[in-house]
């Protein structure tokens, strides 16, 4: 057979298999071309990306996973004006690369209303300008990032957390009242996440006597700890996954380095990471840390009943812990989200009703959204671990990510509606 | 090279170049950043056959090349944004800046590579697949860590319209890249370097006793394939518009080289069927979790090791039934239905 006969077939094949993909994945819709994505009269589809897997998976694993139980609990209660919620997760192992990937295929395949909750900064932050021109609603990302907080270039992008610098402020004002005079010292992850936190410690303290960053593709930290031990430190704020919180607390046990450890609240649920340290769980006597969510453990909060009533009857096999009730509080702001937004569901109309703000919930600090603010929750309460359980001490704290002062917020939390579903703000 | 070699190059370029129109206006914008991604694979894929289907030699640090690509690109589109060039302008110089890094580094291995062979090459080359990720974490001031770089792109030209979709200029935009370099490595292979190329594999003993300049070739042959994965690494940075050591890791190489064998080592046509591959296993290891019926935590946990087993499954299969690789394969099905149709007297018509 000549040569190009055979380039030919070959090409031929090609094509034909190309095709077949095509038409495989073809019309998803309804084919009206005019409706908003993911949504009909009886759904609406939403997705996110989340570390299913790799070293950010700790605890993180269990948040989308909570999340869906409560839109279980939503949808048997017959959805937000008539539409279920479907809700995808995608895995993509805290690897920015892959997350690219992920997001592509839940916007371009799948068609999905909004992305909701996606998890991490240095993940979430590649995906921003894809999401935008996209026109899709990037709602509660799952990350304190400073990024997500800039309504004039990404206009339907929201943070969820308190903001890093917000966080790393209270954090260190903590460490100015009670540890003055002692040396003190950062450990973070070498991206925005630990930049923006080591910001606003040193807006506090000023430049802390030394700091260490760490990447999550090598979980070796010896060396970065064992600097921080040379250096005498006494206090260090830990600006890591929750993963390498426990790391850094074992490999520091190890060398002999006992330092108080604060840790910011993306890392620093009880539960969690007494499971990653197993029979060193110990080592976490004393530890400080911050959140602005109600204590998984506190029975007597009614949201706490109210997410492990949701808990025990759609997502039993998880353990109920912070990253559970962070998962339900997202799940709950979405719907509250959707109910502002109407009967008549569009892009638009999610949006606007996310700026109008009003939001009321589980959190402990006010929520801020509004047309010039699209950061999430505005202040923490310190936490610390006490006899083998974590509790909140001290009052609320609230601040900006400027420089002003870091203040006592007198605020309560709502109570939650006797059937756990919102209605508009 | 033939008299009618590159008539008949250019004539498979015009249908590659209708088949890319047709296919970017019948598939959906999804399909259509799958198509482009498959494109920015076959670069590589197609430069690595160069290297070690025709010269022999084994590359395990193509990926590395490709993230040296993609990084170029990425430093260059910001610095050219920097200086306010953001026009369609820029991504040109951009393009050329990744080949030529990428040129300048294969030539750098390839003079190593000259004189070493099989296990030492393959050791030498796995080191650069280590290195390069890790160098951007190193130096995390210039190349961001984990989190990486956004490579900032214009948007389609405005003569397209304002709803022009961005996948459908991106594929443009990418095969029409990877057409023109495969048509100069289908020169290249059908052409006088090609025959040395195959004599320096076939036999360094007599293609030196013959007067060839073994080691020359050889550092040609690195050159070319590495210019090729550096350009394939830049194209997959322009559709992800992002930059980062995760897309590069050590796996890609492998799975690169996996690809090249199991589409067929020895034949252009076989990078086209491995990146064809490369893209479509992971999805399809994706339905198949979905169609089974898992536990959420037993799916999750499949999906990220299921692609990974059936590659290698894959491998293994096609090595024993196929040693040709798919395209072997496919040419000795199409040979045989030939010598059976009644009047295959009849010449060729071309």
């Amino acid at each position: 057979m000549s040569p190009t006969l055979r380039r030919g077939l070959a090409s031929a094949a090609s094509l034909t298999l190309l095709l077949s993909f095509a038409a495989c994945g073809a019309d998803p819709g309804d084919g009206s071309g005019v409706a908003t994505p993911g949504v009909t009269d009886t759904e609406i589809v939403v997705g996110t990306h989340m570390p299913l897997t790799g070293p950010a998976s700790a605890g993180y694993s269990t948040i989308a996973p909570a999340t869906r139980a409560y839109f279980e609990h939503v949808n048997e209660a017959g959805g937000v004006y008539g539409r279920k919620i479907d809700y995808k997760i995608m895995d993509d192992g805290y690897n920015p690369a892959t997350t690219q990937q992920v997001v592509r295929e839940l916007v371009l395949r799948d068609e999905v209303f909004a992305v909701l909750n996606g998890l991490g900064t240095p993940t979430h932050t590649g995906v921003l300008d894809f999401l935008h021109t996209n026109r899709v609603p990037d709602l509660f990302v799952a990350s304190g990032s400073r990024t997500w907080d800039q309504p004039q270039k990404y206009p339907g992008t929201f943070g969820f957390n308190p903001d890093y610098i917000v966080e790393g402020k209270i954090l260190a004002s903590h460490v100015a009242e009670n540890f003055a005079g002692s040396t003190v010292c950062f450990f973070g992850q070498d991206d925005d996440f630990g930049r923006d936190s080591l910001v606003g410690v040193e807006k506090i303290l000023g430049p802390v006597t030394d700091k260490q960053t760490y990447v999550t593709s090598n979980t070796n930290v010896a060396p970065q700890i064992g600097a921080l031990k040379a250096a005498g430190c006494q206090v260090v704020i830990l600006a890591t996954v929750p993963g390498f919180t426990a790391l850094a607390i074992g490999t520091a046990a190890r060398i002999g380095f006992q330092p108080q450890w604060l840790v910011s609240n993306v890392g620093a649920d009880y539960l969690t990471l007494a499971s990653q340290l197993g029979e060193a769980a110990g080592l976490l006597e004393g530890l400080i840390g911050v959140n602005y969510l109600p204590m998984h453990n506190d029975e007597t909060n009614p949201w706490i009943v109210l997410f492990r009533q949701i808990h025990e009857k759609y997502n039993a096999d998880a353990p109920f812990d912070g990253n559970t009730v962070y998962g339900m509080a997202v799940g709950y702001l979405f719907v509250q989200a959707l109910q502002a937004a109407g009967p008549d569901l569009t892009r638009t109309a999610l949006v606007e009703a996310v700026e109008r703000g009003g939001f009321e919930g589980p959190g402990l600090a006010p929520l801020r959204f509004s047309a010039t603010d699209h950061s999430g929750y505005g202040g923490q309460r310190l936490t610390r671990v006490n006899g083998g359980t974590q509790e909140y001490f001290g009052p609320t704290y609230e601040t900006d990510p400027a420089d002003g002062p870091v203040n006592e917020y007198p605020g309560e939390s709502a109570t939650p509606p006797a059937d756990g579903i919102p209605s508009a703000p | 090279m033939s008299a009618y070699t590159l008539p008949r190059h250019l004539g498979l370029l015009a249908v590659g170049v209708l088949a890319v129109l047709a296919s970017s206006y019948l598939l959906e914008p999804y399909r259509l950043f799958q198509a482009a991604t498959v494109a920015a694979f076959l670069c590589a894929t197609a430069g690595l056959t160069v290297l070690t289907g025709l010269n022999g030699q084994l590359s395990l640090g193509h990926g590395a090349l490709m993230a040296v690509g993609a990084y170029s690109l990425a430093l260059s589109q910001r610095a050219l944004a920097e200086r306010g060039l953001t026009g369609g302008g820029a991504l040109p110089i951009s393009l050329l800046a990744a080949v030529l890094v990428t040129t300048a580094l294969g030539a750098v291995i390839g003079v190593a590579a000259a004189r070493i062979r099989g296990p030492y090459l393959a050791g030498v080359t796995l080191t650069v697949a280590i290195a390069v990720p890790a160098l951007t974490v190193t130096f995390s001031g210039v190349f961001n860590g984990e989190q990486g770089l956004a490579v900032p792109l214009a948007p389609p030209p405005a003569v397209l319209g304002p709803y022009f979709p961005y996948e459908r200029w991106q594929l443009w935009l990418v095969a029409a890249v990877t057409l023109l370099a495969l048509l100069l490595l289908t020169n290249l292979v059908r052409s006088r370097y090609g025959r040395l190329l195959r004599a320096v594999r076939d036999d360094e003993v007599a293609a030196g006793l013959a007067g060839l300049p073994v080691a020359g070739i050889r550092v040609l042959a690195f050159v070319v394939s590495a210019a090729a994965a550096g350009l394939g690494g830049a194209l997959l940075a322009l559709l992800t518009q992002n930059v980062s050591p995760g897309a590069f890791s050590l796996a890609l190489s492998l799975s690169l080289l996996t690809a090249v064998v199991v589409g067929g080592l020895g034949r252009l046509a076989g990078a086209a069927w491995g990146a064809l591959l490369l893209v479509a296993l992971p999805e399809l290891t994706h339905s198949l979790a979905e169609a089974l019926p898992l536990t959420p935590a037993l799916a999750h946990r499949m999906e990220g090791n299921l692609p990974l087993a059936i590659f290698g499954l894959t491998l293994v299969l096609v090595v024993i039934v196929a040693p040709g690789g798919v395209q072997g394969h496919l040419s000795r099905l199409a040979q045989a239905a030939w010598t059976r149709l009644p009047h295959r007297a009849a010449p060729p018509t071309t």
